[in-house]
């Protein structure tokens, strides 16, 4: 299957601008960032729950823990899938009982990833409150889960694909729309 | 690249590619043994049938634990008590287990290639947890795992096997398994218990252990398996431990940071010396819980994608 990208929907600048905000808001409805933790939903989170941390810190002069979570172990679709994925090591370098967690990751699509993410840290503990924050939302939820920060609601169709590229991966910053090639 | 659905029989027919894949997923998976919940939803509804003919602590522990850690559901079968005592055959037995929905079964046998008979009569995959003198695929890949461990390389160790080669299938697949991924491997037993023309393998073998030592990276103690041993092929027990017992000064012989293996279980002051078997140098327990994590990794290979 061939993809073609259709429109940037967010640049360099989109993302950053996007984080900032969301940065400041998780500021705000933590009234601060006591027991506050990021942990970065395996791959394109991670980095982005990074960038959260750096932000933070110098708006806020804290330095907010940073983890690395990987879901693969719990996945619904396993079966499913052709392809055995791949299983990446889950790094939280900190307990999560009684903390606020917020969860990071680039797109919410279904909703399915991060009800897997919420079993999987539900398994490493009990945090005080579990929190969502994605770069981008495209809808077609099929499982009743939001997100607290939102850096862009895009409305989709199921045929069309988000591609978020980061630098940290992929050498630019770019959302863009991307759908199948016709013929 | 994959195993699902696949038999899991032996390292002489493993690929390397295979090898490293679940060997790589066993080092994601090992996490999830120091955590305070030990499980993970991923294999839920899937029921692995531990098939043992032979007596097990540490194989069969092992692969119950590992399914219950990926939240399959294990089932135990034991020789004494099961209708095998009624004459029912091997073949028939596994049959009327896959009839009962068994996703995969884990066999150990007293006979040399039984696993390979069950992986022909069975639709659904078999793992080899030993048979007979024929090979031990997921011990040598715990061991492979516990090598990586200490030192983060296979490629130009130099790994020496002491003791029955002979009557060992620990020996066999580490043997396949090691000199797939570039270890050279030397052996050393009696002769009585040196495999003829066991150097076709790939291995230098030797009679003293000395030799066989000499410049190690790795020490690895066979059991000696006195269950198998019909005729006397050494003299006494006392003469074996003084020629082949791994002690202080054997060791001498090997790299300073070399390090100890042994399959379990042991005889303690026969192969090895129980001062040799407690110190900081033996991984034996390392080997214990790497064990877990690569049967972890095998099963979700085997298990974990669609039919």
């Amino acid at each position: 299957m061939q993809f073609i990208d259709k429109a940037e929907i967010m640049d360099v600048d989109g993302i950053r601008r996007a984080l900032v905000r969301i940065a400041h808001e998780i500021v705000e409805k933590n009234k601060g960032l006591e027991d506050v933790v990021l942990v970065g939903i395996r791959r394109r989170g991670v980095p982005l729950a990074r960038r959260l941390a750096e932000i933070l810190k110098k708006s806020e002069d804290v330095d907010v823990p940073v983890g690395e979570l990987d879901i693969t172990l719990y996945r619904d679709d396993l079966t499913l899938r052709f392809e055995q994925p791949h299983v990446g090591s889950t790094v939280l370098p900190f307990d999560v009982a009684g903390k606020k967690v917020v969860l990071v990751d680039d797109v919410l699509y279904t909703g399915r990833t991060v009800r897997a993410a919420l079993d999987a840290i539900i398994d490493l503990g009990r945090p005080a409150c579990i929190q969502l924050a994605v770069l981008v939302d495209r809808g077609h939820r099929e499982i009743p889960i939001r997100a607290d920060y939102v850096g862009k609601n895009v409305p989709t169709s199921r045929k069309e694909v988000i591609n978020v590229r980061l630098k940290e991966y992929d050498s630019i910053d770019q959302v863009v729309i991307s759908e199948e090639a016709q013929g | 690249m994959s195993l699902r659905g696949k038999d899991l029989l032996s390292l002489r027919e493993m690929s390397q590619e295979d090898m490293e894949l679940v060997l790589s997923t066993a080092r994601s998976l090992k996490e999830i043994l120091s955590r305070p919940i030990k499980k993970v939803p991923t294999l839920r509804g899937k029921v692995v049938c531990n098939l043992f003919y032979e007596p097990s602590t540490r194989t069969k522990m092992s692969f119950e634990l590992a399914a219950r850690y990926m939240s399959a559901d294990p089932v135990s079968f034991a020789k004494e008590t099961s209708a095998m005592k009624k004459g029912e055959t091997l073949a028939d037995t596994a049959r009327n287990l896959e009839a009962m929905g068994v996703d995969l079964v884990v066999m150990r046998h007293n006979v040399s290639g039984s696993c390979h008979f069950l992986a022909k009569v069975l639709d659904i995959p078999v793992v080899n947890a030993g048979d007979g003198m024929n090979e031990h695929p997921t011990q040598a890949l715990l061991d492979i795992f516990t090598i990586l461990d200490y030192k983060s390389r296979i490629r130009g160790l130099k790994v020496a096997i002491i003791g029955d080669v002979l009557h060992s299938r620990v020996a066999r697949s580490n043997i396949f398994g090691l000199t797939k991924m570039g270890a050279e491997i030397s052996v050393a037993g009696p002769s009585t218990l040196l495999p003829p023309e066991i150097e076709k393998l790939g291995v230098k073998a030797y009679t003293r252990p000395e030799e066989a030592i000499e410049g190690a990276d790795v020490v690895y103690v066979l059991r000696l398996q006195l269950e198998r041993q019909s005729k006397s092929l050494f003299p006494s027990q006392r003469e074996y431990s003084n020629f082949f017992g791994i002690n202080r000064h054997k060791l001498s012989y090997a790299k300073e940071d070399a390090i100890v293996m042994h399959p379990g279980p042991m005889n303690r002051g026969v192969e090895i010396t129980t001062d040799i078997a407690d110190s900081p140098r033996s991984v034996i327990l390392d080997q214990v819980t790497s064990g877990v994590a690569v049967r972890m990794a095998i099963l979700y290979h085997i298990l974990g994608g669609r039919d």
